[in-house]
């Protein structure tokens, strides 16, 4: 069984239908990446799978519960976490606030999960007060990413973690989902820059207008003409 | 410790050049009218800001998480007077609690046990009143004008409530004849002015813990940045809109007491009339922002005190008004604030 299953998933906003029937899985440990033109429904998708968006037919599985009719928080407290592609973080909060926010159901200890963090994302302990409002789009990215990683999920879903980010600062966030994903964490990744997250990505799956247009494995779709063509822009 | 370091340094502006001529035109005017003014009303401004600071950092706390301008916030503070004053008059009395004139003041120890239980009525009453009225209407996803229109049928309802209970009469807490404190400067305090004011800052310093030490507080200000974050985070946030609106209208139905204390009568309008000056000192200081709305709240109290010197007092929302209204039009986000 796989850890999460989106399958014929129909979502939209109000009178809109975003998503007609699209079908997802990630498996324990894995990197997925979803793909596709400008408003195919990508970040609807996230948003459907962890209850910001109804679902409105179709089914969301996690470790093996229905979560298409819960509510976030219930979702977060399975180990399902997710970072928004913009305003993800909490900006009148301090980097430590924005942390302590994201352990917010931890009834236990969590300096320790905090100072790991900081480890993983040496930038964010330099001055740990400093008000997420003012920090750089590459940290404020970093740090939306230790604020879903204080929960230790077994999922992580990041919409565009790259967006709006220098080429280095780019690769580096990169490099990051893959150690972490190295310590047993899976994700599901929303990706522009579709080349770079393939490369590192288990499997893909190209979304067009709402719909499963391809899945493969990462290597496979960098190495299909017509994915590359259509999407990796030659 | 670094809480507060933050705090000041979000309120020390940027010194652009529009700025530092607008800090002159004010420190010039206020210097230049300093000598006219009589001391008393600056001191009696700083009282009624402490009042107004009460009211003005709980509704822009609500506005913050909930996003609409309770426009029922002035008549929470009218039943919190109000509750007092049945304790005092009606509940206490039945179990021998009486008396007024404790030591200098005019009122008597019932009143300090009066106060946290109004406050807490008032809380519990609007917490109520937020799954019966506003939740359903934020579950339809209404907008923040009928939110706000919905407040304001609250605002109506709860006063003919008080009108029915009550009546229209002048009423006052049970009181006995004080001296006033005689400083220099003909400055007169009446020694329930102190009270009032040891009150707000026991209060304000409160809140300013709740919000930067607790655990829910830091939640309330995360929902109030975002809302659908703090959702995906795992934050209950019905928990928090309850505990918003516990903090919010408790501390509106403590300044209700307090005013009924500083006029020296209640009367069901009172709650209504300090509307303007809570919604004033809200936007100076910048909507959503607690630490604006405290400063906002002692500009207010004491411009439209000073401005009794010159003009008849019943103008004095009119002076509020007319600072909301250029502060709308020059600088919408407040003085801490980006101006446009």
């Amino acid at each position: 069984m796989a850890l999460l299953e989106a399958s014929r998933v129909v979502a939209g906003y109000g009178g809109t239908e975003i998503l007609h029937g699209v079908s997802v899985t990630v498996d324990n440990g894995e990197i997925v990446t979803v793909i596709g033109p400008n408003g195919c429904g990508k970040s609807t998708l996230m948003k459907a799978i962890v209850g910001l968006v109804k679902v409105r037919t179709g089914s969301v599985t996690f470790r093996d519960e229905d979560i298409s009719s819960q509510p976030p928080e219930r979702i977060v407290r399975r180990g399902l976490c997710y970072v928004p592609q913009s305003a993800n973080v909490f900006p009148s909060l301090s980097i430590r606030e924005n942390l302590e926010m994201g352990a917010f159901i931890r009834d236990d200890d969590y300096e320790g999960r905090i100072a790991e963090m900081f480890e993983l994302f040496p930038d964010l302990a330099v001055r740990p007060n400093r008000k997420a409002g003012s920090l750089s789009g590459g940290q404020r990215q970093m740090l939306a990413v230790a604020r879903a990683l204080m929960l230790d999920p077994v999922l992580l879903l990041l919409d565009e973690p790259s967006a709006g980010l220098s080429p280095t600062m780019m690769s580096m966030v990169l490099e990051r989902i893959v150690d972490i994903n190295a310590t047993g964490v899976a994700f599901l990744l929303v990706e522009q820059n579709a080349r770079e997250a393939l490369r590192m990505s288990h499997r893909g799956y190209v979304l067009s207008a709402g719909e499963n247009r391809l899945n493969d494995a990462g290597q496979a779709l960098l190495d299909n003409p017509e994915v590359a063509r259509l999407y990796l822009g030659g | 410790m670094f809480a507060l370091r933050n705090t000041a340094r979000r309120m020390i502006p940027e010194w652009t050049p529009g700025r530092i001529t607008l800090a002159i035109v004010v420190v010039t005017l206020v210097a230049g009218l300093l000598p006219f003014v009589k001391m008393s009303l600056i001191v009696n401004g700083v009282f009624l800001g402490a009042i107004i600071a009460l009211g003005a950092i709980g509704l822009t706390l609500i506005y913050g998480v909930l996003n609409f301008a309770n426009i029922a916030h002035g008549d929470y503070m009218t039943m919190g007077a109000y509750v007092a004053l049945f304790l005092l008059t009606g509940l206490f009395p039945t179990f021998g609690i009486e008396g007024e004139g404790l030591g200098p003041l005019t009122f008597g120890y019932p009143l300090l046990i009066a106060l946290p239980l109004a406050a807490a009525v008032v809380a519990a009453g609007a917490i109520l009143l937020d799954v019966a009225i506003y939740r359903r209407l934020r579950r339809r996803g209404v907008n923040a004008v009928v939110l706000a229109m919905a407040s304001l049928g609250v605002a109506i309802a709860l006063r003919g409530l008080v009108q029915v209970i009550w009546s229209g009469e002048t009423q006052h807490y049970p009181r006995e004849f004080r001296q006033v404190f005689r400083l220099p400067l003909d400055v007169r305090i009446p020694p329930d002015s102190i009270f009032i004011a040891i009150v707000a800052v026991v209060l304000v310093v409160g809140v300013y813990l709740v919000l930067t030490r607790t655990k829910m507080g830091k939640a309330m200000r995360a929902t109030a940045d975002n809302p659908n974050l703090a959702l995906v985070s795992g934050i209950d946030t019905q928990r928090v809109i309850r505990w918003n609106w516990a903090i919010g209208a408790g501390l509106a139905a403590t300044a209700g007491v307090l005013l009924a204390v500083f006029q020296a009568q209640l009367l069901p309008i009172m709650g209504w009339k300090f509307l303007i000056p809570l919604f004033a000192a809200v936007i100076l200081g910048g909507i959503g922002n607690p630490y604006g709305a405290l400063v906002g709240a002692f500009v207010i109290g004491v411009t439209s005190e000073v401005s009794t010197q010159w003009i008849n007092p019943s103008y004095k929302p009119a002076v509020a008004f007319a600072i909301m209204i250029v502060m709308l039009l020059m600088r919408p986000r407040g003085i801490f604030g980006d101006s446009g």
